[in-house]
């Protein structure tokens, strides 16, 4: 096969999967500029009513009714979307630190000291994390009810552990393994304690390692929608996933997609941003689990 | 100025026993030099030493006091590694400066200690530089100083110069070598692989083989008097030529030795053979005999060599009786 | 030669050693108790309650019913014999069906696909990076807002898709993809494999790009054809990393709901046993029941991946070194 064919049709392929990966978020985001009945009229290039762009933004971060003001977000007068979008950002950022808080010491005695046990102990950790969810869901709900903390945030702290604390433990585990041993024994002979290791030797090592799981990790609880629907009962304690499934419109009927479209953008830009400034640590984090050599 | 003694320390990882039994004396403040091939247990028996690995049975003691228990630096020792193993976030300063600060020290006297040892080193320039923006040899450096500013009792050093070019190493040897004096004679226990080294540093020689010792002496001990005949062929560069069989009768042993150097080129010797290679470096030549034993071909450093030609006839000779070493069946000296 | 320090009989241990072993115990403590009590007893609770009839608005007061949600055989005065529980209720094995099939197909699709799409970032063009990038951003968007959009695309009277179908002739009149029982699970599958190929695409690539690029040139050197220099070379030494990737796939796509939940509610052709186990819970509110089903759905799993590591012979925890 002459070599300009196999070239072209080898860039042929890798735009098909470029536009396959990439075209419906872009569809997306020019059904969020279009209002009204522009909706219904299908196209595939962005088309703009002047004046109105916004306006699918702008009633989705409705507050109480009526615009978002940095005035309400001091007073912690927010409701509506922004709320929930502030609950997950709250939720998500207790989660990680909490596991990985608890993960990192644990990650030190799983990759640096051998134990009997230890490999029992990582598969029972990953079969953790293979758990489904709703095999839990019932000692989960009860426990929050008997904790008296249904409809509320601490009880999505506590159930997402089920699965970032397992992640954030197989992830820095693996990181830690590739330190080199010599580093620890110097510092071993320099007379430092297992603690004094971890916290003056390893962590400014890791850091790298612990910004990108605690960024998986944060995608992960972000993105987490079961135990969110269940254990939530109304608008203020949503968080981003369950609020959008459950954007209705003016009446029972109308499904509004230009608000959902929006609300999807100003959900996910923020998380592609950070993926792609991200991108080189987050595939090397999702691949340090899954293949080693 | 520690005196270290084993007392038949064994080590087994599982059911791989790695050290069989080694009682070894290493005396106060004598650089002793652990050598032998791959996998005879040299690191294994330093590591044992510095406490980074568990002692299965036997005793260690430094000065009469027994340490198997004792964690490294309660032992009192300081380790130089292969691959420098420095803190890569830490300066040069910092680096050598840890392991007094978690002892306690105070600023001053840590300071202090870390200024003296950088200017044995002649590293003083480094100290608030990354160990990222230093050569190997400066980086060697900086890991002898680190260990140089806890005032060990013994100071060990694992294959220190492996990671470093050819040029390097000798300046670096010396620096060692150096080293020692200058310290009061500090016990010093240096592990390699490389025999010149060896040869070169040692107040003694320990060489090891599978675990156990081999043999224990100055370097001319071991160069003049092997016990054996892998200490024989170990200690020597070129090794040590071998004659078995027939070729060994004629001087009352199974097995003759004699060394490249000490053998000369003449119509007719003990032995005949016809020469298949030759090697000028300038500064040495050598000749390569086929005797028709077999095997590897004997090797003679002479200048004599330099004039023979490449197929020729040739008889080698030893230059003197006592250069020649014979052996028994069994490897040991006759 | 260096190794981490190892654990000897108690009698021979050195300060050292003991003050690692300790440490290692207080390290890993936090960790065990947080997941006890999270997943733990949870999950043990969850059993429990498969075993009786608890209602789920009236949790503590459920009755022990041994394997009644299950299955239990009663025989009415007539003579006539009633079989209930959820081993003979269609509607939980046409869960257990919607999830098995989907499991399969998405997972084979995902892992040719993403075998592809791995074997091309393999290569180096020009563009590469910007390429990886792009495929990240389905990977990077939340389930919920992926069945939005897809929803939207898919939909019969304004979706593009209906659209361009239509524009290009293959279909001659609109589908409710997302409603049409015919077409729902397709609708699923569809909107999950665009998002998790990715996944399995970087997966791969960090397989791929482990194999030495000496192998290759000697291969070309060989004057080796292409495919079959992938079937005998490439793939044999990619197989560890596909395997670990596929069962990861598998486990996640047994487990599905939001996406399920979410694209195509309420209906039977999609249904999986996460679904039906929380609308039992939830919405019916047969809490034993639905964690009969839900325990069922864990025993499945187990099952499965036991198996699988057995038969695969895979390594998961690359253990075998330190």
């Amino acid at each position: 096969m002459p070599d300009i064919v196999k070239k072209s049709s080898f860039y042929l392929f890798v735009a098909i999967i470029v536009f396959y990966a990439v075209f419906p978020f872009y569809y997306a985001i020019i059904t969020s500029f279009k209002t009204g009945t522009a909706i219904f009229d299908i196209s595939y290039w962005p088309s703009f009513e002047p004046g109105h762009i916004w306006d699918n933004y702008l009633s989705v971060l409705k507050s109480g009714g009526k615009a978002l003001t940095w005035d309400d977000v001091f007073h912690f007068n927010v409701s509506g979307f922004p709320l929930n979008f502030i609950n997950s950002v709250i939720i998500s950022t207790l989660v990680v630190c909490l596991a990985l808080l608890i993960a990192v010491t644990a990650s030190f005695a799983l990759s640096r000291v051998r134990f009997r046990g230890r490999g029992l102990l990582m598969m029972t950790i990953l079969s953790v994390s293979m758990f489904p969810q709703v095999a839990v869901l019932p000692g989960l709900f009860e426990i929050i009810r008997a904790l008296g903390l249904f409809n509320k945030m601490p009880a999505l702290i506590f159930s997402y552990t089920i699965f970032t604390l397992p992640f954030t433990v197989w992830v820095l585990t693996t990181f830690m393994r590739d330190l080199p041993v010599e580093i620890e024994e110097a510092a071993i002979v320099d007379g430092a304690s297992p603690w004094t290791i971890i916290t003056k030797i390893f962590l400014p090592l890791l850091w790298p390692a612990l910004v990108t799981t605690g960024l998986l990790a944060f995608i992960a609880a972000w993105n987490e929608f079961l135990y969110a629907l269940t254990f939530t009962l109304d608008n203020a304690h949503r968080t981003v996933p369950v609020a959008i499934s459950q954007l209705t419109g003016a009446s029972d009927h109308e499904i509004p997609w230009g608000p959902i479209m929006a609300a999807s953008v100003i959900v996910t830009l923020p998380l592609i941003v950070l993926v792609l400034i991200f991108q080189r640590k987050i595939i090397a984090g999702l691949t340090a689990g899954g293949v080693k050599g | 100025m520690t005196k270290i003694v084993m007392q038949n320390v064994r080590k087994s990882f599982g059911p791989v026993d790695v050290i069989k039994g080694v009682d070894l004396e290493v005396r106060d403040g004598e650089f002793m030099v652990f050598v032998g091939p791959s996998g005879c247990g040299k690191s294994t028996l330093l590591r044992l030493i510095a406490g980074l690995e568990d002692i299965t049975s036997g005793t260690l003691s430094f000065d009469g006091q027994v340490v198997n228990a004792l964690t490294p630096s309660a032992r009192g020792i300081a380790m130089v590694f292969q691959s420098y193993a420095l803190y890569p976030h830490m300066t040069v300063y910092d680096n050598m400066a840890f392991g007094l600060k978690l002892n306690g020290r105070t600023p001053e006297q840590v300071r202090a200690a870390v200024e003296k040892a950088a200017d044995l080193l002649q590293i003083r320039a480094y100290l608030e530089r990354l160990p990222k923006q230093l050569s190997g040899g400066q980086r060697q450096r900086v890991a002898i100083g680190r260990a140089i500013v806890r005032d060990p009792k013994v100071f060990l050093f694992d294959e220190p110069l492996s990671n470093l070019d050819a040029a390097l190493r000798v300046a670096t040897r010396i620096e060692i070598a150096k080293l020692h004096h200058d310290m009061n004679k500090t016990t010093m226990i240096y592990v390699t692989h490389d025999q010149v080294e060896a040869m070169t540093l040692a107040d003694r020689i320990c060489v090891l083989r599978d675990g156990l010792v081999m043999q224990v002496g100055t370097p001319m001990e071991l160069y003049e008097k092997p016990a054996s005949t892998f200490v024989a062929g170990f200690i020597g560069s070129p090794k040590m030529n071998f004659f078995s069989a027939q070729y060994a009768t004629a001087f009352g042993a199974d097995t003759v030795g004699v060394r490249p150097e000490h053998l000369t080129l003449s119509s007719n010797g003990s032995w005949t053979g016809t020469v298949i290679h030759k090697e000028n470096l300038g500064s040495d030549n050598y000749a390569f005999i086929d005797i028709g034993a077999g095997g590897d071909p004997i090797v003679v450093r002479s200048d004599d060599a330099a004039g023979t030609a490449l197929g020729a006839k040739v008889g080698l000779t030893p230059i003197s009786p006592d250069r020649v070493h014979r052996f028994n069946k069994g490897g040991l000296p006759v | 030669m260096s190794q981490s320090s190892a654990v000897q009989p108690a009698k021979a241990m050195s300060d050292l050693s003991k003050e690692r072993l300790r440490s290692a115990w207080l390290f890993l403590a936090p960790m065990c108790l947080a997941l006890l009590i999270v997943a733990g007893w949870p999950l043990v609770r969850s059993i429990w309650f498969s075993l009786t009839d608890t209602v789920t608005d009236h949790i503590g007061e459920g009755d022990f019913i041994g394997f009644g949600n299950y299955f239990r055989s009663v025989t009415l005065d007539s003579g006539r014999v009633i079989h209930s529980g959820v081993l003979v209720n269609p509607e939980w094995w046409n869960a257990v069906w919607n999830t098995v099939r989907f499991s399969v197909i998405s997972v084979v699709s995902e892992t040719v696909l993403g075998m592809a799409v791995a074997l091309a970032l393999n290569a180096n063009f020009k563009g590469r990076g910007f390429v990886r990038a792009a495929i990240l951003v389905p990977w990077a968007i939340p389930t919920i807002v992926s069945a939005k959009m897809w929803a939207w695309m898919l939909n019969d009277q304004f979706g593009i898709i209906n659209d361009a179908f239509l524009r290009l002739h293959i279909i001659s009149e609109k589908i409710a993809f997302t409603a049409t029982d015919a077409t729902s699970m397709y609708a699923v599958l569809a909107v999950d494999i665009w998002k998790t190929t990715p996944f399995m695409a970087l997966l791969i690539l960090a397989g791929l790009q482990l194999v030495p690029g000496d192998i290759y040139e000697a291969a070309l050197i060989d004057g080796v054809h292409p495919v079959k220099t992938f079937f005998k070379i490439t793939l044999p030494l990619v197989r560890p990393a596909v395997m670990v990737a596929v069962i990861f796939r598998f486990m996640d796509a047994m487990r599905i709901f939001d996406l399920v939940y979410v694209l195509t509610p309420n209906s039977s052709a999609t249904k999986t046993m996460s679904v039906i186990a929380r609308e039992n819970m939830f919405d019916f509110d047969k809490l034993g029941y639905g964690s009969a089903m839900s325990t069922l759905l864990f025993l499945i799993l187990l099952i499965s991946i036991i198996l699988y590591l057995k038969i695969g012979r895979v390594d998961l925890t690359n253990d075998g070194g330190r």
